[in-house]
């Protein structure tokens, strides 16, 4: 099975306390701890033992700049056999259906069976898969935790919806599925792998190279744009307990006596 | 103004909470435009929900056909793709369903797409203000969207207040026929496997302390278990634990675990996303422990402390088994 991974590099929100800086237009990025997106990394996981299973191949593919071929070397040193860096300035200020715009010119070039990417990345909008697979006429399913192959070209797939449950479909293939966390534990990548697949030659593509619909693509055909990040004027939040711990764990004591979670 | 849209989630004939929500976002866009509630399923189920929307909205649009009676998202896509008018404005909630139809939607409809929207600041002409959050809630965005070809927004789930039911005399119109051939789909559901009951039953307990990432291994655990020990309570978790397979997912709280409603809640280590919130109903006192300051779970909390759970945890269980 041809598998095709789209990935991204994130600033990783356990690392890192976001803030905004001085102008509003961007969150402050010096010091930032980047990793691949959580549920990326599931994703790829899910492809490598997937190709361990059938045979194939798993390619992974991201949107970006140079320094996000890092994240593409990371992902061959867990496993996969290719890594594409799609680089280009015209892509910069694409909204969502730009991103799926680049994503399904690059799908186009070659045959891929199966094309996964994360349910959602960090900015929680979950949309790229949707409508990727939308573009390309192929059917999709979000939040996908389990994935069975079976026989005639078909996947048994399972989604995550409310309260724990699961709901069963079957799905043709090529198909697109953008994967939850937990539908697997991936693999822990090790400093050797990473040693090796740090001299990997990543090769890069351009729009010219594409043949990217650009009416879809970079800040002017954007239909949805950011146009600031701001901190919500929010209500009085928490009463914030400060000191020294022992000081502290007395007041809670308190409190939680008051509110009845000690008897 | 094009015409306002809500995708109207029900079960069993019962509306869900999302449809209200859904008619108070959509007269942020504009409020003297009637909203129009899109209904999709079949048979008495189907007339049940259509009937009690009239209620709350203007017009019901009810889609009726067998191979909707599951909501199944690629058919209910394939169906509003036939149905909605060019340029529509279609409102859905952002939950499993709407995360799986919406994207598609917008593209087969060539619309724009917002998803996990938390407010609607207003629409001047075409161009709509919205506000999201991004890095697990930790800053929110301002969101300018150009709506002149139409605009399917999801949204968050609680985000919209329902103060009083807005009194609408609706009617039901039948659009079913507008529908086309609903087979030849590339994807088919089968059935919906229950999630397994585990050894405790969070959904009973009055005092949960819960667990997030921030108790960083397995072993820890034990720290969070020994404090739920000395207050006579449960540990519970968010969806980090289960995800690294630390504890049974039958203690997960959240939107894709379990709603408990305790009467108090300690968070530990949990960022407090809004999927995690949402499984917490009942309007607990809650603690939060976190040594992130600008975690968003200091903002839903009764009480915070920044601090290490791994070490200030101890301390507590410590203080509260000499009481």
């Amino acid at each position: 099975m041809e598998i095709l991974v789209c990935v991204k590099r994130v600033p990783d929100t356990s690392e890192n306390e976001i803030e905004i800086n001085a102008e509003g237009n961007d969150i402050k990025r010096d010091d930032l701890v980047y990793s691949v997106n959580e549920w990326d990394n599931y994703a790829v996981e899910e492809a490598i033992q997937i190709v361990d299973r059938v045979g194939g191949s798993v390619t992974v593919v991201t949107i970006g700049s140079e320094e996000d071929a890092d994240t593409l070397r990371r992902e061959i040193a867990m496993g996969a056999n290719k890594g594409v860096l799609i680089s280009d300035e015209v892509f910069d200020g694409s909204d969502g259906r730009g991103i799926a715009a680049i994503l399904k010119a690059f799908v186009e070039k070659d045959a891929y069976d199966l094309i996964l990417s994360g349910a959602q990345a960090e900015a929680g909008l979950a949309q790229t898969g949707g409508m990727l697979a939308a573009m390309l006429d192929y059917p999709f399913a979000s939040l996908v935790n389990s994935i069975e192959i079976l026989e005639g070209n078909k996947l048994r797939i399972g989604r995550e919806i409310d309260g724990g449950n699961k709901e069963i479909h079957e799905i043709d293939l090529p198909c697109v599925l953008s994967i939850q966390t937990g539908i697997n534990e991936p693999r822990y990548v090790g400093i050797r792998g990473i040693r090796k697949a740090a001299s990997m030659d990543i090769p890069t593509l351009q729009a010219s190279d594409l043949g990217i619909d650009m009416r879809f693509v970079g800040r002017s055909a954007a239909r949805v744009k950011r146009t600031d990040y701001f901190v919500p004027a929010t209500g009085e939040g928490a009463e914030m307990l400060t000191g020294d711990t022992e000081e502290v764990v007395e007041r809670l004591v308190d409190i939680l006596k008051a509110k009845g979670g000690i008897k | 103004m094009a015409r306002i849209f809500a995708y109207i989630v029900h079960k069993a004939g019962v509306v869900d909470d999302s449809a209200a929500e859904l008619a108070v976002a959509a007269k942020r866009i504009d409020a003297a435009a009637p909203v129009t509630a899109l209904v999709t399923g079949f048979g008495m189920d189907l007339d049940a929900a259509c009937n009690s929307l009239c209620a709350s909205f203007e017009e019901v649009w009810k889609i009726s056909s067998e191979a909707l009676a599951y909501p199944d998202a690629g058919l209910v896509r394939k169906a509003l793709v036939d149905i909605l008018p060019p340029g529509s404005i279609v409102l859905a909630p952002h939950n499993t369903f709407g995360m799986d139809m919406s994207p598609g939607l917008s593209i087969k409809t060539d619309s724009a797409f917002v998803p996990d929207v938390v407010d609607i600041e207003g629409c001047e002409e075409t161009r709509l203000k919205l506000v999201r959050q991004e890095y697990g809630g930790q800053v929110s965005a301002h969101i300018g969207c150009d709506i002149s070809s139409g605009v399917v927004l999801n949204i968050r789930s609680g985000a919209f207040k329902v103060e009083e039911c807005s009194v609408a005399n609706g009617v039901v119109v039948d659009h079913s026929i507008d529908m086309g051939d609903l087979t030849g789909i590339h994807r088919r559901y089968i059935e919906t496997v229950e999630a397994e009951m585990g050894d405790v039953d969070i959904t009973k307990e009055e005092v949960l302390v819960s667990v997030g990432r921030g108790i960083q291994e397995q072993e820890n655990i034990a720290i969070a278990q020994e404090l739920a020990d000395a207050m006579t309570a449960a540990v519970s978790c968010s969806r980090p634990i289960i995800d690294a397979k630390w504890m049974e997912k039958s203690r997960q709280v959240g939107t894709s675990g379990q709603t408990v409603k305790p009467k108090v809640y300690i968070a530990c280590g949990i960022s407090g996303s809004f999927q995690h919130m949402g499984g917490l109903k009942g309007n607990p006192f809650i603690v939060a422990i976190n040594k992130n300051p600008k975690a968003p779970i200091f903002q839903a909390a009764n009480v915070g402390i920044v601090a290490d759970i791994l070490e200030f945890l101890p301390a507590l269980t410590n203080r509260i088994r000499r009481l």
